[in-house]
């Protein structure tokens, strides 16, 4: 799947990183906790999330992480938007809860460990 | 075996929301060099659980960063509280984090022992009331 594909899935809306859209991604994590994120993540390449801050981004950027997904219509502030920038890592935001933006990526093929259902 | 390059930080413990800017920094400082992405990404995951720990923990420290031609050597330093138990806090699971940083996505008590599954070598000197001071070593394959 590709980033865009996920943008339209959960229709949501690009913050930052346009000029990835066309990256190609193969697994995706949902989780509020990072201290969790940093300890059972592997190889994930998508993070969504309810929790806004700085930490969310250097977490992503710790784990190569391409592209992170604020759920329920959360806003990046302009430092955690500079930092992203950074690092490469495109920022969207949906309307969506993190069930149901985790579960729609997942039905369409966007699975936990990469692998095809 | 001499020192190739040092990166030294001020890691400041008043400010929860620059926590982690050092590990950023030599991440990208890795890259630049072009070490191998997965050194690079195991010396950044163990020493960023670091860094919060010295931010969360032990009102902040210093960070050393030594690279040599066979390994880095990740040194984190803080004068916070020491840490009792070490054998219990490197259990996973265990954390003195009260529910204000919890509710910023740390404290599940994982640090220590991500630290460890990062690192080939992890020493933990801490003296209660004195401070804490964490080396970690990943080796590069040659
Ligand atoms: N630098 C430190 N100074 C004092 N105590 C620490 C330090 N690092 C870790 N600790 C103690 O060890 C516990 C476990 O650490 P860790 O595994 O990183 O979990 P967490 O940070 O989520 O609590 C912490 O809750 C804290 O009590
Ligand atoms: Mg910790």
């Amino acid at each position: 799947m590709k980033i865009q594909d996920i943008q339209q899935l959960l229709d949501a809306q690009v913050v930052c990183g346009e000029e990835s859209l066309g990256k190609h991604v193969y697994s995706a994590c949902g989780s509020d906790m990072m201290s969790d994120v940093l300890a059972y993540v592997k190889d994930q390449a998508v993070l969504l999330t309810g929790l806004v801050n700085s930490q969310v981004i250097r977490t992503a950027e710790m784990m190569d992480m391409v592209c992170i997904v604020f759920v329920r219509s959360k806003s990046p502030n302009e430092e955690m938007i500079e930092l992203a920038k950074d690092s490469g890592i495109v920022l969207m935001k949906t309307e969506k809860r993190l069930y149901e933006a985790c579960g729609t990526l997942y039905v369409n093929g966007l699975i936990g460990n990469g692998k095809k259902i | 075996m001499s020192e190739i390059l040092n990166f030294h930080y001020e890691v400041d413990g008043t400010d929860f929301t620059s926590a982690g800017q050092s590990s950023v920094s030599v991440k990208k400082e890795l890259r630049r060099l072009g070490l191998p992405a997965e050194i690079i990404r195991q010396v950044s995951i163990a020493m960023y659980e670091g860094e919060i720990n010295m931010v969360i923990h032990a009102h902040g420290g210093v960070a050393d960063i030594n690279l040599y031609e066979d390994k880095i050597e990740i040194i984190l330093e803080d004068h916070g509280p020491g840490i009792k138990d070490i054998d219990l806090a490197m259990q996973e699971g265990y954390s003195t984090a009260k529910e204000n940083i919890r509710s910023l996505g740390f404290g599940a008590g994982m640090g220590l022992p991500n630290m460890k599954k990062y690192t080939d070598e992890m020493y933990i000197d801490s003296v209660v009331g004195v401070g804490t001071k964490v080396r970690m070593i990943v080796n590069i394959p040659g």
